[in-house]
């Protein structure tokens, strides 16, 4: 058995290969969960739209598609760049590899920036539900579920960014010593898969909130 | 083989020492005693909680504490049970400490995930208490809306969120030992070579990993509910309370599984060590656990007959709900082909997996008769559930759990509890059971409804026979506590194999090194290869495994 690398290899596993395939299935199990978390608020969403479609598309209407489609942009971005990442570290590309990363974590970070402003201009039109909600007639107060889902889901997705973000930055560290290479990169994948995952969902709030109902 | 009355030089327990070699250890053995330390904390306060209940229902007048106080009083009760004592239990005390070294892994396959996932579990159990000490909850378990959202004025916030937090403990958990199982079983142990023990626990990480993460996110809405006012569950936004309901119960009916599969799996164990016999059955019971994990996803709406659920949907659901009687009765008649014609022993944890037996039976035919839609709105919310629902969670889970934790504490500690308390304390168990809740039963065939202080005074007999029966199941619980750790002392020293059995765990040191084995197992044997009287005597040898 080769030593060249010990810290590479945890003290639970026999080979790098056994590692590499129990932290690759743990990310997928790990995914299922996330799929079933945010599941819940598909569904919630599904009810509600069938029950008040006017309602959901009217609230739709007050989306910025712009800064929205933006985003989508970026993140789809993002995907790529991380993907890259990925290749990088497994044909030993270090340079390559912090320059990916670097990229993702920027593109993740501009995709937060631009749900900031959406958020205070929500705020400002009195579009956050709670006391202070206000949107016009004839729709009135039944526009409230559509932001409280539009909050929710686009909320719990940011927060995923936000940890993905954080986590990126100490991939993005280990990175920088070297430790990545086509003999070792298993860290990165699996923050690959969660980033796409995170991505992925967004391509399904996307049309959703922002375009469904949209004449 | 080294001295039979001596423990090895040195074992899991004391290769480090220190606090900080506790706190920060990864090995799945000691995390699993940190569990052990975390949920029988839980379970005392649940316990003092479902006492203060028993008190107040001594009399028909509430005259102990106000209705309001009561209410807290079995919300508190249901919380800290159903969360942080009978989901982690089995998989975070038993699973921990004997699934890795019974598929012959050196640990878990994310030990540092596996000491996060219990500090996730402590933390929320934290802020649990915080909430109970900051008023408490009065919501039930339950926490429907929009009673919790908009009018009760205990601590829903920071309890919803400390069960929230725990979640992850469970998903955590769930994933690691799902992992565990597919990639660190040793040389020869194929998936029809695994213990059921480790079948069950796989079964039930499958439920954690599916089920857990959507109560979470119910309660995030919950808790955006009443602190943002968001209108989810609120009926006047265009909310419904009912889809909580859906919401929570299809996490919350896999929930049981998630206590009932861990609990199963240990008596799996329990029955083939002690009739010294291979499980009867042996891929029908591996099966049966994957079917209930799988069914239990299918059957929520029995929980909301009465919840304005379409009466289509309803028919369906009790149709799905009796379908789980298959595979449990799978199990059930497995384990009773498996007595027959063994060398029954009964040993101290036998009794339990017995008492489970006739236990669980009762309480999974109870099962069935709420499934039935017209019997279900005749007992619905009435003691009939309360006692049904005992039966398979303290029948079944409870008595699967002392079962396992009697079973492996000779391997946890190397040392024997004594003999005669331990067989004690499981008649304790077993009688103040019964006599705790088969009246329940009684009461609510007469109608007597759930979550009341208070109630007509035809019903005294029954509640003080439940009462009585409260008290010796208390001092069935405080019993093992005592032995337990005098054991620690001066319990007689176990041996790597004082119950005989077959198994991997049974072939390293008790207790095992940080390792769990000198020299890592190549297996070739099936599970359970015991030999069987009959084949003893045609052999005309002493019986195997046996010293």
């Amino acid at each position: 058995m080769s030593h060249a690398e010990p810290s590479a290899l945890a003290h639970q596993f026999d080979s790098l290969e056994q590692q590499k395939e129990s932290s690759t299935l743990g990310m997928w199990f790990f995914l299922a969960q996330e799929m079933l978390f945010f599941g819940g608020l598909f569904v919630t969403y599904l009810l509600f739209r069938w029950r008040d479609p006017t309602a959901f598309a009217a609230g739709s209407h007050e989306l910025d598609i712009l800064l929205g489609g933006f985003n989508t942009v970026v993140l789809i971005g993002s995907s790529l760049t991380m993907a890259m990442a990925v290749h990088s570290a497994q044909t030993d590309k270090q340079r390559q590899l912090v320059g990916y990363l670097v990229a993702t974590g920027a593109l993740g970070l501009v995709f937060l920036v631009v749900k900031y402003f959406e958020y205070s201009a929500k705020w400002h039109h009195h579009l956050v539900p709670g006391a202070a909600f206000h949107f016009a007639e004839p729709i009135g107060g039944r526009a409230e579920l559509f932001f409280s889902l539009y909050f929710a889901m686009t909320g719990m997705h940011a927060l995923h960014m936000v940890i993905g973000v954080a986590v990126l930055a100490w991939i993005l560290a280990r990175a920088r010593t070297g430790e990545f290479g086509a003999r070792y990169y298993n860290p990165v994948e699996c923050f690959g898969l969660y980033w796409h995952f995170v991505d992925i969902v967004w391509i399904f709030l996307f049309p959703l909130l922002y375009l469904i109902g949209r004449h | 083989m080294s001295a039979e009355n001596q423990l090895p030089a040195t074992h899991y327990l004391n290769a480090t020492s220190g606090l900080r070699s506790w706190l920060l250890t990864l090995d799945h053995k000691r995390i699993g005693i940190l569990y052990l330390l975390g949920v029988s904390f839980f379970f005392l306060l649940g316990s003092a909680f479902a006492m203060l209940v028993r008190l107040e229902l001594l009399t028909p007048q509430g005259d102990l504490m106000s209705p309001d106080t009561y209410n807290h009083m079995f919300t508190m009760h249901g919380i800290f049970m159903v969360f942080f004592f009978l989901i982690p239990a089995i998989p975070g005390v038993l699973g921990n400490f004997a699934l890795p070294i019974m598929i012959g892994a050196k640990d878990v396959a994310f030990p540092k995930l596996n000491l996060l996932s219990w500090y996730v579990f402590m933390t929320g159990g934290l802020l649990t208490m915080y909430g109970l000490l900051t008023g408490g909850v009065d919501t039930g378990w339950t926490f429907y809306p929009p009673y919790s959202s908009l009018y009760s004025t205990s601590a829903v916030l920071p309890v919803g969120i400390g069960v929230f937090v725990n979640g992850f403990a469970s998903i955590l958990t769930g994933v690691n030992f799902m992992v565990t199982v597919h990639r660190m079983r040793a040389p020869g142990m194929t998936w029809f070579r695994l213990p059921l023990f480790v079948w069950g626990q796989y079964a039930t990480s499958l439920v954690m990993v599916l089920g857990t993460p959507v109560v979470a996110i119910t309660l995030v809405m919950l808790v955006l509910e009443r602190a943002f006012h968001f209108g989810f569950f609120d009926a006047a936004k265009g909310g419904d309370p009912v889809l909580f309901q859906h919401l929570f119960w299809f996490y919350s009916h896999p929930a049981v599984y998630i206590m009932i599969l861990p609990s199963m799996a240990v008596i799996s164990e329990l029955i083939a060590a002690f009739a010294r016999k291979r499980i009867f059955g042996y891929q029908a019971v591996a099966f049966a656990s994957i079917g209930i994990a799988v069914l239990g996803f299918l059957v929520w709406g029995h929980h909301m007959y009465v919840s304005s659920q379409s009466v289509y949907a309803g028919v369906v659901f009790s149709l799905l709900t009796m379908l789980v009687a298959i595979p449990s009765a799978v199990k059930v008649f497995n384990w009773t082909f498996t007595l027959y014609k063994g060398a029954v022993a009964l040993e101290m944890p036998m009794l339990y997996a017995m008492g489970f037996i006739g236990l669980f039976v009762i309480g999974g035919l109870t099962g069935v008769f709420l499934a039935t839609l017209g019997f279900d709105v005749h007992v619905h919310d009435t003691y009939f559930v309360v006692a049904h629902f005992h039966y398979v969670m303290v029948g079944g889970t409870i008595m699967g759990y002392l079962g396992g934790l009697h079973y492996w504490w000779p391997k946890m500690t190397g040392r024997m509890y004594s003999p005669f308390w331990g067989k004690t304390s499981g008649w304790l168990v077993f009688v103040g059971f019964n006599l705790t809740f088969f009246p329940q039963f009684l009461l609510g065939m007469q109608g007597m409804p759930r979550r009341y202080h208070a109630y007509p005074a035809e019903w005294q007999v029954l509640n003080v026979l439940s009462t009585a029966g409260a008290s010796v199941l208390g001092v069935g619980f405080i019993l093992p506590v005592v032995y337990f750790l005098w054991s620690l002392r001066a319990g007689k020293i176990a041996g790597p194999n004082p119950w005989g059995a077959r198994g991997l765990e049974w072939e390293t040191t008790s207790p095992p090194p940080t390792f769990n084995f000198e020299t890592p197992p190549v297996v070739e044997h099936e599970a359970y290869d015991y030999v069987t009287p009959a084949e003893q005597r045609a052999a005309g040898s002493p019986p195997a495994g046996t010293h």
